[in-house]
């Protein structure tokens, strides 16, 4: 009887198992060929759109692919997040829902698509409503400016490409932390409360040696823009050597590195994930989110994951640039390679105390950045 | 208003009320005695790490817990009264639920204790047995606390490395006496299953790879610094304290005191055995810091290991387990109070016997995590909230023991 079910079960998963195969090797082909499809889709615009429309029709086909891609992230994040966890755990992980639990995610997002939208009674409904959304659009629209690569003719292929664009990521990540903060008191929930308030101390604390640590980079290169930055770094040994992170060593290492443990913080992983630590706030700020909007802020999170590892690997690990050429594809690896190490930290290290994770950000990381920043304008007006 | 006096001494025992009190709310925080900027967070009895059913009502003013009062109860499922209502071999079942996680260690004291009534002894098979499964009982136990204790503080493959092992001596038990969790093993003058064959192989199987990965876990996590930052200085019973509030096991070790049942007032041969009573060291931070009373348990779990090692080589071939087992169990008049090692502290019964009567007219329970929720006010006062979830991870309680 049970080999009987299993079989439909098969039988059934077996073509529902292709689609996220297939979509992943469509997303990646489309990442790895985006410079050759990038000029493909100008000439058919140039082609059939009337001129005035022009701009305006990449701008939408742009942002309209970058959704899709940052939509079906939490997906296969989710699912490799359980696979790092299981493995680092000793055990298997999502194997039952299609091919080694590639479904499970989509059925999980199909769950909570259906599940009820619960609203507490004493809830603030509009700030409870507008949290999620918020969430999920600062995460959203800090990717406008990350560049994905650049055309033979020098055309960035970012949806915008602005001249001031570390400035602008500065600015929306801040957005977050009013996300956080709006879901917290909205939920009319004591622990909520608690999870929004700690967070937004952790955002706006780690916000400043953040900014500090991309002005040491902005200081070495001379630019705001981000692909001037990447540019910047190429050439070197292998292509790798002219890669931010080795020069003037170690100076930029340690900027690497706090960058990204500020970024672990700024994302609320472990082991800064106190405004939602299970094991004292319940879930923190989302504790009475449910259904949808709880999975807005899946998707904020692990948004937000993905930008500050891309932003890590554009500043200083050489965004695109590789010891194979310059290639889009080599930039999302490298960006989905710092996902796994925030992945792997979180399943390995506990949770720091909320008094120790600012004395950590005020006592440490902010001087440490400020003497980087120091240092290294002064070598670079020397040199 | 009538009292039930004990039939031995005559002294009181029960106070038995015909009318039903109002419900007394003096315990809790009132609204009114708040000042400014605090606020009343209540944690539990829902609530992922308040180890059970337990409620605590925390005064706080900010992160900052001002005062706290636990509240229990919500687990208490009459077993003392039960127990004056059912004959002394059905009392078992009852007590493993008590401390549900450490079975093995609640059913040997109640045990002990009709034996001791009784004035019966078990043979030496039937005493390494109780010690083999007593110590196994002790390793799962002071696993799961170790797992729950990485869960509380934030790090959470400890604890599936944990219970993979406990699994494991779960699975011993099962194959034992048929139960994984509740399991009725020992009877009074004896054990309900001998051992199977081949069980003492697979024991030894199973002490053999535990003890690496013990080391590991122990790597992974004992020595963390975060962990020892969030652990080392906070939630301090000094030995005085541990002392003044009769505190037993091993959160009285982890306060430096030396002091251990089966070394100091041996039962089932104990003494025999060669194992060292771990005492905590305190190499981070003040002596009975939270990270101390964790140590401790690391540390127990290697001489338990010691301890079965020895027994499993001592254990007599051939031995019948019921052979000590009455078929009546009718005392004469008089009581007894028998205490043991259990894997939470000293776990004892007081039971008081009328005379040929084939039900206890009195059982009492002196639970260990009861005595050690007494001083949590003390130590959780000016912490803050996510201190409060490490210090009652540190103290290990069981709700079901504490309510009983």
């Amino acid at each position: 009887m049970i080999t009987r079910f299993r079989q439909i079960e098969m039988r059934l998963m077996g073509p529902l198992t292709m689609i996220p195969i297939v979509l992943l090797l469509v997303i990646l082909g489309t990442i790895a060929a985006l410079p050759v499809v990038a000029t493909i889709l100008s000439e058919l615009v140039a082609d059939f759109v009337p001129p005035a429309l022009q701009h305006l029709t990449i701008v939408v086909l742009g942002t309209a692919g970058f959704v899709g891609i940052l939509a079906l992230n939490p997906i296969y994040s989710i699912w490799l997040e359980r696979k790092v966890a299981a493995h680092v755990q000793d055990r298997l992980g999502p194997m039952r829902v299609g091919w080694h639990g590639l479904l499970q995610s989509f059925a999980d997002g199909v769950k909570l698509m259906f599940k009820e939208d619960l609203v507490p009674r004493d809830a603030d409904r509009v700030l409870f409503g507008a949290a999620p959304m918020l969430a999920v659009a600062s995460a959203f629209a800090a990717f406008a400016i990350v560049p994905w690569g650049v055309r033979e003719d020098g055309t960035v292929l970012a949806v915008a490409n602005l001249n001031i664009g570390v400035l602008y990521f500065i600015a929306i990540t801040s957005l977050g932390a009013l996300a956080v903060l709006m879901a917290g008191w909205g939920s009319n929930n004591k622990y909520a409360l608690y999870g929004g308030m700690r967070a937004a101390a952790q955002m706006v604390s780690y916000e400043i040696p953040t900014a500090i640590l991309v002005l040491v980079v902005v200081a070495q290169v001379g630019s705001l823009s981000i692909p001037d930055i990447v540019n910047a770094q190429a050439g070197g040994i292998l292509g790798v050597g002219d890669w931010l992170i080795f020069q003037l060593f170690p100076l930029n290492l340690i900027a690497f590195v706090l960058f990204f443990i500020c970024g672990l913080a700024e994302t609320n992983r472990t082991p800064f994930d106190i405004p939602e630590a299970e094991s004292e706030l319940v879930a923190g700020f989302h504790t009475e989110y449910s259904g949808m909007r709880f999975a807005f802020f899946f998707l904020a999170e692990y948004g937000n994951m993905l930008l500050v590892s891309m932003l890590a690997a554009l500043l200083f690990l050489g965004g695109w640039i590789g010891p194979f050429g310059s290639n889009p594809l080599l930039f999302f690896v490298k960006g989905f390679g710092l996902v796994v190490v925030q992945m792997w930290l979180r399943w390995t290290l506990p949770r720091l105390r909320v008094d120790q994770l600012m004395g950590i950000c005020w006592k440490y990381v902010i001087p440490i950045s400020f003497f980087l920043l120091v240092v290294t304008t002064v070598i670079k007006g020397l040199l | 208003m009538a009292e039930q006096r004990s039939p031995v001494d005559g002294a009181p025992l029960v106070t038995l009320y015909d009318e039903e009190l109002p419900p007394d709310n003096s315990y809790a925080f009132s609204p009114e005695e708040l000042e400014e900027d605090e606020m009343i967070l209540n944690m539990g009895p829902q609530h992922p790490s308040t180890h059970g059913v337990l409620r605590v009502e925390l005064k706080t003013d900010g992160e900052i817990v001002k005062d706290a009062r636990p509240h229990i109860g919500y687990l208490h499922r009459n077993f003392e009264k039960h127990a004056e209502n059912i004959d002394y071999q059905g009392v078992i079942p009852f007590t493993d639920r008590m401390d549900y996680v450490g079975s093995m260690g609640n059913s040997l004291a109640y045990a002990l204790t009709v034996e001791k009534l009784l004035g019966i002894g078990v043979g030496e098979r039937v005493a390494g047995i109780r010690v083999i499964t007593a110590e196994l009982q002790r390793i799962a136990s002071h696993l799961l606390a170790m797992g729950t204790y990485g869960m509380d503080i934030g790090a959470f493959t400890p604890f599936l490395l944990c219970f993979q092992q406990r699994e494991r001596i779960l699975d011993l038990f099962e194959w034992l006496c048929g139960a994984r969790l509740l399991y009725n093993y020992n009877w009074v003058g004896g054990v309900s299953h001998d051992l199977p064959e081949g069980w003492t192989g697979k024991c030894r199987r199973f002490l053999d790879e535990f003890v690496p990965v013990l080391d590991e876990v122990d790597k992974l996590l004992s020595h963390n610094k975060i962990f020892i930052r969030r652990t080392a200085d906070i939630g301090i019973i000094t030995p005085e304290m541990a002392k003044d509030y009769a505190l037993s096991g091993p959160n009285l070790r982890g306060s430096g005191i030396d002091w251990d049942l089966r070394r100091d007032d041996p039962y089932l041969g104990y003494e025999n055995y060669d194992f060292n009573v771990v005492v905590a060291t305190s190499p981070h931070g003040p002596v009975g810091s939270c990270w101390d009373r964790y140590f401790v348990r690391v540390r127990e779990m290697y001489e338990s290991v010691k301890i079965v090692r020895q027994a499993l080589d001592r254990l007599p071939a051939e031995g019948d387990v019921h052979e000590n087992v009455p078929r009546f169990v009718r005392p004469l008049a008089g009581e007894a109070y028998c205490r043991s090692e259990a894997p939470r502290g000293e776990l004892a019964f007081y039971i008081v016997a009328e005379n040929k009567k084939p039900i206890p007219y009195r059982v009492k329970g002196r639970s260990p995590c009861f005595v050690a929720m007494g001083l949590f006010h003390e130590i959780t006062r000016g912490e803050m909230i996510a201190d409060i979830i490490a210090i009652i991870g540190s103290l290990d309680i069981v709700l079901g023991e504490i309510d009983r």
